[in-house]
């Protein structure tokens, strides 16, 4: 089915440039993805000679976290558990008005149309450091007993993209929802063991550094979550980060101060 | 992309706790948990009103008898109303820091009503609270203040727009510790499919208690079922 759609995109030049809300009048097909129904106005509008809209995407098939905007104020739009590359033009009507603005952080300055710099996520992961694991040959799988309750919350935390609607969606602009499943996914392994309390001291430490707000435990992240990563790891994470900060001692040889 | 940020400001450990908003949640958490009990003894107290004059009045008596403990409780409350408010400010002042260009268009997606605005929830109460204090404990705000507790109630709550006020501001404490009970949990790291439930509930329950309450108050005043 054939459906026409009035879009109000964010459209900004440079990071530097002041932006503003442009309408376009869109023919889309209801097979069509949200990015696929794009494609089609950005190929209308080289056409004509004007600036097709900058979108970040990758994989197009929801498991690399590059893609993601707000679209009518909903953080990869209305379908729960979707990035904007996976939602298709099927959940929208025909008439549909919609409004494309880009993820709205300190954090996340803005590259160009809805385009983010998310950076400030490698430097979160970088802060985190190494894992202790013995060279060599791999081991064999069954040579490290993990209870397989916390492989599967491990797994659930390790589906994190990255993609950065926690913080888009965030009242606070807090970045507590991706901070919680990287502190998580390797603080529930017995791999992550040894610098458990290093890594989540160095995250949250990294985390102010880079402006992001604080988590007032509101749960809008949780709900536009293309993995659907629960604000439980967020308790985690401050479970960690309490016992982190109340048993830190200096590095010292004669037993620390 | 730039490196990883190493030129933090250099702080101790019990320093960078307190900076960081994990640490200043722990801070709204503790002492909104205070504040929290504070409210269900108040209220508890206050319902004794219902028990006729004599009993609220000595009551009353009961609290000023001992004056030692009954500064020692003031000052931690005001200590804890202090650094709730203050640790309030610091998030909010960081939350428009870190948003700093707002949405033209922003939904909710799975977010409490009380949750959102507990940022101006806040505010009012801590208005009422002001209120509250120069009405019944100093006096300066009310009309005919006497060393009669009950008297002083009952005249307070007679005036209508006091007793909407009371009530609309109980409401809203209400909304605030809907969302605040049970988020304190949350902020301690106090999170399990098998508690997160009941601790939801058991801030919703306590909340409507409280709210229930404290209106019975000035509503039985307006009714004349207290005079």
């Amino acid at each position: 089915m054939e459906m026409n759609l009035t879009l109000h995109v964010w459209r900004q030049a440079s990071a530097s440039a002041s932006g503003k809300l442009v309408a376009y009048k869109i023919r889309a097909n209801e097979h069509m993805s949200f990015l696929e129904m794009l494609d089609v106005l950005n190929e209308e509008l080289t056409g004509r000679g004007e600036d097709p809209v900058a979108f970040d995407h990758d994989c197009r098939e929801g498991i690399c976290g590059s893609c993601g905007f707000m679209i009518n104020g909903i953080a990869h739009g209305p379908l729960p558990g979707t990035t904007v590359c996976q939602l298709h033009m099927r959940h929208f009507k025909n008439g549909d008005e919609l409004w494309l603005e880009p993820w709205r952080a300190a954090a996340f300055p803005v590259v160009k149309d809805l385009v983010v710099d998310r950076g400030a996520f490698d430097r979160l992961i970088s802060a985190g450091g190494y894992i202790s694991v013995a060279p060599g040959s791999a081991p064999d799988a069954n040579a490290v007993p993990v209870p397989k309750k916390d492989a599967d919350l491990a797994m659930d935390a390790a589906q994190c993209i990255g993609c950065g609607a926690c913080v888009a969606a965030c009242p606070n602009a807090s970045a507590s929802l991706f901070l919680s499943a990287k502190v998580s996914h390797l603080g529930l392994l017995p791999q992550g063991q040894p610098e458990r309390l290093e890594r989540v001291r160095k995250m949250v430490a990294q985390a102010n550094g880079e402006m992001f707000g604080s988590c007032t435990n509101i749960g809008e992240c949780e709900a536009v979550c293309p993995k659907h990563i629960r604000i439980e790891f967020i308790a985690r994470l401050n479970r960690d980060y309490l016992k982190a900060s109340w048993l830190y001692r200096k590095e010292a040889a004669s037993g620390g101060e | 992309m730039s490196a990883v940020t190493t030129s933090l400001p250099v702080r101790s450990e019990d320093e960078a706790f307190l900076a960081s908003p994990i640490g200043k949640k722990v801070v709204m958490a503790v002492t909104g948990a205070a504040l929290f009990l504070f409210v269900i003894a108040h209220m508890l107290g206050n319902l004794q009103i219902f028990m006729g004059r004599d009993k609220l009045n000595a009551y009353a008596e009961l609290l000023h008898h001992n004056p030692g403990a009954l500064w020692t409780a003031r000052i931690g409350l005001l200590i804890c109303a202090l650094l709730h408010v203050v640790t309030a400010i610091q998030l909010a002042t960081l939350r428009s820091k870190a948003r700093p260009v707002a949405y033209i268009k922003k939904g909710n997606a799975g977010s409490s009503y009380a949750s959102r605005t507990m940022l101006m929830s806040g505010p009012i109460v801590l208005a009422f609270l002001i209120y509250h204090l120069l009405h019944f404990t100093f006096g300066s705000a009310h009309p005919d203040f006497r060393n009669d507790v009950y008297h002083n109630v009952v005249s307070g709550f007679q005036r209508v727009p006091v007793s909407i006020a009371y009530i609309v501001a109980m409401v809203l404490l209400g909304l605030h510790l809907n969302h605040g009970v049970w988020s304190m949990f949350q902020s301690l790291g106090v999170a399990h499919p098998r508690y997160t439930p009941a601790l939801k509930k058991f801030a919703m329950a306590a909340t409507a208690v409280i709210v229930a309450g404290n209106v019975s108050i000035p509503l039985s005043v307006l009714l004349g079922l207290v005079k």
